[in-house]
């Protein structure tokens, strides 16, 4: 039976949120498509992450342990993929749409000669077919494609699916990775963490708390931080903030930042300008914090307080301690 | 050292984006072009490198007849050297693995140390021609680079990741995408835009690229749009204004929808 498969995401066998919502993904479309899904681990740390993949439902995985995936940068990690590819000829490789996942999907593509879409959030089938779900152009539309040929390789955006645990057994086949010379031109010299791991990316977010110019300094950013941390959320900015310098760039939601669905996302001081809007009108369910009732960013909101944040923000992350307290 | 920046000509973000419904290709005709935002830093990082190590900027893009005036005239009258346009009818509708193919064969007649890319387009935003195109050249892109140096025949990027970054080292030649902030991009002045002028843009076609035409336009791609359609707008929901209990409103919201 071919093969559907999912290459998970992963930091030293820690799975992200994505691998477990396209294992759920998965299951279905391998049963829809009459295939039979399997997952691939790359890189180190698989023990750590065997007992979630089998809650899940990975069944079989191809684990590639080299180190090497981790020291130099794509093309290791596209060799043993394009190598596993050819012996195993799976019809379709589901990979997360997160930088690292979508720079592997695009190398091996166009190593394979084989389509590649990115950005889903929501796939059908249609014969052996899958068809997937993008929003284009800042949300204001969504298309659907298909994938021409064989595999077909398509890039799951974080939170397009729920994921549903499924107990079982995994099997693992361990995959030999020998990495070319040429496959190590680009060298991984140190990787440096500029933040502490507790917060959830924005990306990966099932919530989101963005602050923008509202805020009047980068100290300010603690207000939106300290409700973001009751929620379990992410942190987000609006590109004013980033611009002033007040918050990293990795954190900008909107057009020349980061494009997100969160199940909720709540926007702090932000009048919500179309670069803005264009990087999270398709989350699920939109709050809105501004002083000014006339703030764009209220048109979408499921619900805007007009108030002033430093008053009401404060006052929020009491009552929500209060309550989840209680 | 010389360097080559790819740059892209997209519907400005404001403007109403209208999708062709035979094709689903983008109606061109009816929006105004500007340079993919991001290609601005990608452009300035070439500029700069140039001030430092010597050598000419050559401004790549890909596109209709006209593509270039938006995009490659601004760059060429931010100072780069001179600019190639590679257009073909057959070209149009191709998806990011087509237009990294043709974008690859134009590299290709060109000699560089270094070839610069915007991270991702503000249209179609998938972010993976920079990949795709350091397959089909036989180099690792270094992608989301925040941080640039250039020494000793190598460069040494910081990469931009979730909770920090990367620093990676490469030989040259590369290939490398960069993100907005990067650097500070300068705008043009009135004696760089009537220079820009006299610069020479190369207008390449399929042919002049050896472009197998079955690898590329709507039929060559391996993707297809089957369907668009408008997503309806989002419909206003509760505004309150606050009274001194705006937080306890906003609270039994979240509380209510199972936020916390």
């Amino acid at each position: 039976m071919a093969e559907l498969w999912t290459v998970l995401d992963h930091d030293k066998g820690d799975l992200k949120k994505v691998s477990l919502q396209m294992l759920t993904a998965a299951r279905k479309l391998a049963g829809d498509l009459g295939h039979e899904p399997a997952a691939v681990f790359l890189g180190t740390g698989f023990d750590a992450a065997k007992e979630k993949l089998a809650a899940y439902g990975a069944g079989k995985v191809y684990v590639a342990g080299s180190e090497d995936l981790e020291s130099y940068l794509v093309q290791p990690a596209v060799e043993a993929l394009a190598k596993l590819v050819e012996e195993k000829q799976p019809e379709v490789l589901l990979f997360p749409s997160v930088p690292a996942g979508k720079d592997l999907a695009s190398a091996l593509g166009a190593r394979l000669g084989a389509g590649v879409v990115a950005d889903v959030v929501d796939i059908e089938t249609d014969g052996d077919r899958l068809v997937c779900t993008m929003a284009v152009f800042g949300g204001a539309m969504n298309t659907r494609s298909k994938i021409k040929g064989s595999p077909q390789i398509v890039c799951v955006k974080p939170n397009a699916f729920v994921a549903e645990e499924a107990p079982g057994e995994v099997t693992e086949e361990q995959v030999e990775v020998q990495v070319s010379d040429a496959a190590k031109a680009a060298r991984v010299v140190e990787r440096v963490q500029q933040e502490e791991g507790g917060r959830p990316a924005v990306e990966e977010a099932a919530i989101i708390v963005s602050g923008g110019r509202g805020l009047a300094g980068p100290e300010n950013f603690r207000i939106v931080e300290e409700l973001a941390d009751v929620l379990g959320a992410a942190v987000g900015a609006s590109r004013a903030a980033v611009d002033a310098g007040w918050y990293p760039h990795q954190h900008q939601v909107g057009q020349t930042g980061k494009t997100v669905s969160p199940q909720l996302y709540i926007a702090v001081g932000i009048s919500g300008a179309i670069q803005h809007r264009a990087g999270m009108q398709t989350s699920k369910t939109i709050v809105a914090i501004n002083k000014d009732a006339d703030a764009p960013i209220f048109g979408l909101a499921d619900f805007g307080l007009v108030g002033d944040l430093f008053k009401v923000v404060p006052a929020l992350t009491e009552e929500l301690k209060k309550r989840k307290g209680s | 050292m010389n360097i080559v920046v790819c740059v892209k000509r997209v519907p400005d973000t404001a403007a109403e984006k209208k999708l062709d419904p035979e094709d689903f290709t983008l109606d061109r005709d009816s929006v105004e072009s500007i340079m993919n935002p991001v290609d601005e830093y990608g452009v300035e990082e070439g500029l700069k490198l140039k001030e430092a190590h010597g050598g000419e900027v050559t401004i790549l893009t890909m596109g209709p007849q006209g593509a270039d005036k938006n995009a490659v005239r601004k760059a060429l009258a931010l100072g780069a050297d001179r600019g190639i346009l590679v257009t073909d009818d057959r070209l149009h509708g191709s998806d990011a693995m087509a237009t990294a193919y043709a974008l690859a064969l134009a590299l290709a007649q060109v000699e560089f140390d270094l070839c610069i890319l915007g991270s991702e387009s503000t249209d179609a935003r998938t972010s993976l021609v920079p990949q795709a195109l350091g397959q089909l050249m036989g180099m690792t892109a270094l992608t989301d680079v925040k941080q640039l140096e250039v020494a000793d025949g190598k460069i040494t990027v910081h990469r931009e990741e979730e909770s920090g970054y990367a620093v990676i080292e490469s030989e040259l030649p590369a290939i490398v995408s960069v993100v907005k902030g990067i650097n500070e991009p300068r705008y043009a002045t009135l004696k760089g835009i009537m220079g820009a002028k006299q610069k020479e843009v190369q207008v390449l076609s399929g042919d002049d690229l050896g472009i197998d035409p079955a690898m590329v336009g709507l039929e060559g791609s391996k993707t297809e749009v089957v369907e668009a359609t408008e997503r309806p707008p989002k419909e206003q929901g509760e505004l309150v204004k606050d009274e001194g209990d705006g937080h306890v409103k906003l609270a039994d919201f979240l509380q209510k929808n199972k936020f916390i």
